[in-house]
């Protein structure tokens, strides 16, 4: 997939690296919600990565066991493989997944440790427990639209029912989430879900 | 909801990490497992296999984590180290959610390029993914049975809960205004619920 040949001077790290920690101090939600800026930034405007080394990062993150938010270092070492080796590759990846973590994780390290010193103020008490509803649902529409990602016409309702009996198996069942998701592979592959 | 003394003393007999080596195992076998979202095995981890907290407990670090800038999931790991061992803590939880799956990751990203016209590969791919929704749909509903103690009520609760599932997932709202919209009403009606309560006790 890397057919882009690029030469990046220091300067253009330096640009790089920035707008990575700007976009992870805003980065509320995760980063995927970000994709979009990041495309403007990478393909667009600087011509760093192509559109298909942009969306091959998210998949491979997203099939990968690990954080999703690994494709961010997947953007870094594309943008280094484009840039000439693996070890510029190597420094991409380190690059772009430490500017993207690092503001985000300060925040978060002040904001924890202040609210369990402080968790017994009425503010505080009140800011968990009123956003602890709408947190939990968050969560489950983000399963479903998981669920709905290229699952787009009613022939693809095999997927559906593997979504429904997951949920079920995990609830009532003592099976491993780790065998369900072998499952899952296997049922895909052996192209039983793709019936349609 | 306890009183908060109550809390303090369940708190001191409670399960805790005994070393980093034990934070950066944990959190590192939680990455590997953790295929299109980690908080099923974060949740499921902490909480019943671990019992480092109660899933009342895990909620609260959630919304927490859940409205913090970053992945969710990394900012949780960094919520549990600093509690038990401080900076360090933090440090080691987020290596341990890192290290090796960035290795297995830029591995995939190798094998990818070669493999990524197969259609096994791909229907795989989707098969994992239905089942990741799965996990994911099943942890919330499960995090669900954790707000009966909520200050503000089941029914509240429930009405948030709803109204934020039909924004996000149905009308394709972006979260950041839900959290705004529903998230500083909901803070301020448990505000006001607290004050109630403390007051009539």
């Amino acid at each position: 997939m890397g057919t882009l040949s690029i030469a990046m001077s220091w300067d253009d790290w330096l640009t790089l690296i920035q707008n990575f920690l700007l976009l992870s101090a805003v980065a509320m939600g995760g980063p995927l919600v970000l994709l979009p800026e990041m495309r403007h930034l990478l393909v667009d405007t600087h011509g760093w990565l192509t559109d298909d080394q942009m969306s091959a990062s998210v998949v491979i993150a997203q099939a990968a066991p690990g954080p999703n938010v690994l494709f961010v270092a997947l953007l870094g070492w594309n943008v280094g493989l484009n840039n000439g080796s693996y070890g510029w590759a190597f420094f991409g990846a380190a690059a772009l997944m430490i500017a993207m973590l690092l503001p985000s994780s300060l925040m978060v390290f002040s904001t924890a440790r202040w609210i369990h010193k402080n968790g017994h103020k009425p503010g505080v008490r009140a800011f968990k427990q009123g956003m602890s509803p709408i947190v939990v649902a968050l969560l489950i529409a983000s399963g479903w639209t998981l669920a709905n990602t290229g699952t787009s016409s009613l022939g693809d309702w095999p997927f559906w029912l593997v979504t429904a009996v997951t949920v079920g198996l995990v609830l009532w069942g003592k099976i491993h989430m780790f065998w369900l998701l072998a499952i899952g592979a296997f049922l895909g592959a052996t192209g039983l879900l793709s019936v349609a | 909801m306890n009183p908060p003394q109550d809390r303090v003393k369940s708190n001191a007999d409670r399960a805790k990490p005994e070393s980093l080596r034990e934070l950066f195992v944990f959190f590192s076998l939680l990455a590997l497992q953790g295929f299109g979202g980690i908080v099923a095995f974060i949740e499921r981890g902490l909480v019943v296999q671990k019992k480092w907290m109660t899933r009342e407990e895990f909620l609260e670090d959630w919304a927490v984590a859940r409205t913090m800038p970053g992945p969710p999931a990394i900012n949780m790991s960094i919520v549990i180290g600093a509690r038990h061992f401080g900076v360090i803590g933090s440090i080691v939880s987020v290596a341990g959610m890192f290290l090796v799956p960035t290795g297995v990751v830029l591995i995939l990203a190798v094998l990818y390029a070669q493999f990524n016209d197969q259609p096994q590969v791909v229907d795989a791919l989707r098969g994992m993914g239905s089942v990741a929704a799965g996990l994911i749909i099943a942890t919330g509903l499960r995090l669900l049975t954790a707000l009966r103690s909520n200050v503000m009520g089941v029914t509240v609760c429930a009405i948030l809960a709803l109204a934020s599932f039909v924004l996000v997932a149905l009308l394709e709202w972006r979260v950041m205004y839900v959290l705004l919209l529903l998230g500083i009403t909901a803070c301020g009606y448990a505000y006001w619920c607290i004050q109630t309560r403390e007051r009539s006790a």
